[in-house]
């Protein structure tokens, strides 16, 4: 019997002991995610302009449902994701291809494809919208002296997004880098063994190249998906310019030009909370955001797993 | 550990609910005049910054020292909404804050983020409903509450330039303007637009549905808060009115056109250089036009009217800045004798038309001998006397509607909406979604 609670009093110590330890983090992890999340759940079921609360029950939740531009937000989200991650992956691998076999002038070209990465991005938005202006854009001066009349590109719903994909190709600096760190992992014996055997280029690339660098290809994917998830600035600032919108009174700027087109599920958010002083919906969108994330979130440490467990 | 998880859950739930017990705290009571002669400094956010508007404000405000020496007032310049609004929610605003745009003030009436200030009014026997035109009472009260005064108003009309008008007197309805437009509208061999007798597009700088509204005098919302975009004709007369222009032009050459404009407060305003004969704008384009342009030969007029509504020829669209005191502000006494001064004082008010070239706002101040009148500035005077000029009433939504039927005008005039029926009932629904999402209506 006397054992037994000296176990007890031991184990209740180390109890302590692991809580102490565990402190700092609970303290944060309550602070910065469970009050926030505990609060966005909360709100989410009141009238909330950010100054006065009212209980409306599931009435944000019902208006999710119905709501256009809530819908019209995830399409082109979605959009985003089907084609904007794809397309970088690809173009930062190949992209890492090029600069990593280059013989001369490689360290040149590595800067050039790294460079617009280190724009901030209201910068870089502005040039790329100015540089595609149909009227005055360096771009459409190009074309035209070969009579080719460019589109539209931030002001017709149809190439809206096909402009900021190109945005975010010509910043493909961040993912080049880790291709090129990737690329460079694999030996050279195994592409001269394999040129031996007579492998042509596309076979070396998806026998070696390609099973070494998956894992940093699954690493860009998901991590690009999540990034694309929380897509704002970009998409706000090329509206803005596009739609040629002041700031005076009685001009508003409708975020998504044109026809909603760039509207972005995070810009919906912010615009709901933060200019309708419908924080209690925003909360809703935030809810539903912090979900798919979480599911992205997750399948990345799956994945991960996957690969430690194989390089073991 | 579990236990420690639903300790957390509740201490969160718990905060959660202080907090927002606190922003649902009322106002604190103050008394509405200033009894006290110690001294004190206030805190005054604004949203001015250019220079000539900077030098205005601080002579206006040494007219303020000498008639209350006990207040010193500091000022912070190029403040915008959100600074206030997060100012207020931090528990620590300025004691009197400036807003540029009407837009919110159903919001800061709502939520006490300003204070109601007809109390302060009584107090200091001031009658707003003789004090200032009409039209004012609409923008700056919500349910009953005066919480913002208006400080110098807006009234936009038409800017014509002379030369490129070649001798047409300016248009005084919808079907002198379209005509005139056709006739002084100039192309290149290859049909580009190279000088625009008037651009109809609601992309257009000032062309917002909230300015050209009154063309037609369309109405945006009923008594109640619902949309009457739908079930108002006259909507349906402006945006027929401006798709046929907009199609005489062809909308991807007239895109094409605007998009190459400068900025719009800038001295590459396209009326500034003499790329569009006609433009809606405010009044303050008579001042920059007198710096960028001191040359150009133009004139002012009202907006053209409905062709069936000839009798409402000389009205325009006001709106205006407004100033109030912000819910716990530390000095409220001072502050509203500094409000008082920039709302109601005649002098002060023409000091600051007269250098920056907006309409004062209370009817004595238009009156004054001291106000600096021109043919072009006069123009805009005569628009805000008019008694069937009109504003944006304050709404709780107003951003949102207004986005709304912009959106639906712009997709509409490009020829994206099928039918402009199915447009404008898409209008009404979307405003009445978000009124019960916000407001409950």
């Amino acid at each position: 019997m006397v054992t037994m609670a000296f176990r007890r009093r031991a184990q209740r110590r180390n109890n302590l002991r692991a809580l102490l330890y565990l402190s700092p983090w609970l303290v944060g992890f309550s602070i910065f995610f469970a009050y926030p999340l505990i609060s966005t759940v909360y709100f989410s079921f009141q009238r909330y302009d950010l100054f006065t609360l009212e209980p409306v029950g599931l009435l944000n939740y019902r208006y999710f449902f119905k709501d256009d531009a809530t819908w019209t937000s995830i399409k082109n989200t979605l959009w985003l994701v089907a084609v904007m991650v794809p397309l970088r992956v690809l173009f930062g691998l190949g992209v890492a291809q090029l600069v990593t076999r280059l013989k001369a002038g490689a360290g040149v070209f590595r800067t050039i494809f790294y460079l617009p990465s280190l724009v901030p991005l209201v910068a870089g938005t502005l040039g790329f919208v100015y540089l595609l202006n149909p009227s005055t854009g360096p771009v459409q001066s190009i074309l035209g002296a070969v009579g080719i009349q460019s589109p539209d590109w931030f002001g017709d719903p149809a190439w809206s997004k096909w402009g900021l994909t190109l945005l975010a190709l010509w910043s493909i600096g961040d993912l080049m880098v880790i291709f090129m760190a990737s690329l460079l992992d694999v030996p050279r014996q195994l592409y001269e063994a394999a040129a031996i055997d007579g492998a042509s280029a596309w076979q070396q690339f998806f026998r070696i190249t390609l099973p070494v660098v998956r894992p940093v290809i699954m690493f860009a994917a998901v991590t690009g998906v999540i990034q694309t998830l929380q897509y704002f600035t970009q998409a706000m600032v090329a509206a803005r310019v596009a739609s040629g919108a002041t700031d005076s009174a009685g001009s508003v700027f409708t975020p998504g030009y044109p026809d909603q087109s760039t509207l972005t599920f995070p810009e919906l958010l912010f615009e709901q909370g933060f200019r309708d002083f419908a924080m209690g919906y925003a909360c809703v969108l935030a809810l539903v955001l912090f979900v798919v994330s979480m599911v992205f979130t997750v399948i990345l440490l799956r994945q991960f797993r996957g690969f430690a467990e194989e390089e073991a | 550990m579990k236990r420690v998880v639903t300790a957390l859950a509740a201490l969160a739930l718990a905060a959660t609910a202080c907090t927002a017990g606190n922003q649902a705290a009322p106002p604190p009571k103050i008394e509405p005049s200033a009894t006290s002669h110690e001294p004190v400094t206030i805190q005054f956010w604004h949203g001015f910054s250019a220079d000539n508007e900077l030098k205005a404000f601080a002579d206006t405000l040494a007219g303020f020292k000498q008639k209350f020496p006990w207040i010193t007032v500091k000022t912070t310049k190029a403040v915008q909404d959100d600074q206030i609004l997060q100012a207020v929610r931090g528990g620590n605003p300025p004691d009197v804050a400036l807003s540029f745009t009407t837009d919110s003030v159903a919001e800061f009436c709502k939520a006490n983020i300003f204070q109601d200030l007809n109390p302060y009014l009584a107090a200091s026997k001031i009658d707003a409903t003789t004090l200032f035109p009409k039209v004012i009472d609409q923008y700056t009260q919500y349910a009953g509450k005066r919480c913002v005064m208006p400080m110098l108003a807006d009234a936009y009309g038409l800017y014509y330039n002379k030369k490129l008008m070649q001798g047409n007197p300016p248009p005084k309805t919808l079907s002198e303007l379209t005509e005139l437009t056709k006739k002084l509208t100039v192309r290149d061999a290859s049909g580009n637009i190279k000088v625009a007798g008037f651009v109809p597009s609601s992309q257009m700088y000032e062309n917002a549905p909230i300015h050209t509204s009154v063309m037609v005098g369309a109405k945006w919302t009923n008594p109640d808060g619902t949309s009457a975009v739908a079930g108002d004709p006259q909507w349906k007369k402006l945006m027929t009115w401006q798709k046929d222009l907009v199609d005489w032009f062809g909308y991807d050459k007239l895109e094409k056109f605007r998009k190459g404009f400068g900025d719009e407060w800038s001295a590459d305003n396209p009326f500034e250089k003499g790329k569009v004969a006609m433009a809606v704008d405010g009044e303050w384009r008579t001042a920059m036009i007198a710096a960028d342009v001191p040359d150009l030969d133009y004139g002012t007029a009202p907006m053209p009217v409905a062709d069936d509504q000839a009798d409402r020829y000389g009205a325009g669209f006001i709106a205006g800045t407004v100033i109030g005191i912000p819910r716990g502000a530390a000095h409220p006494e001072a502050a509203w004798e500094l409000v008082k001064y920039l709302t109601t004082d005649t002098g002060s008010l023409v000091t600051l038309s007269n250098a920056i070239r907006n309409v004062p706002s209370t009817l004595p101040a238009l009156q004054s001998p001291d106000l600096k009148i021109d043919d072009h500035f006069k123009t805009f005077l005569d628009i805000f006397a008019n008694p069937n000029s009109v504003t944006l009433p304050a709404h709780i939504n107003s951003v949102f509607n207004q986005q709304t039927l912009q959106e639906a005008q712009i997709k509409w005039e490009s020829g994206r909406a099928p039918s402009l029926d199915g447009v404008l009932a898409d209008v009404d629904k979307k405003i009445n979604d978000k009124l019960k999402l916000t407001a409950g209506g």
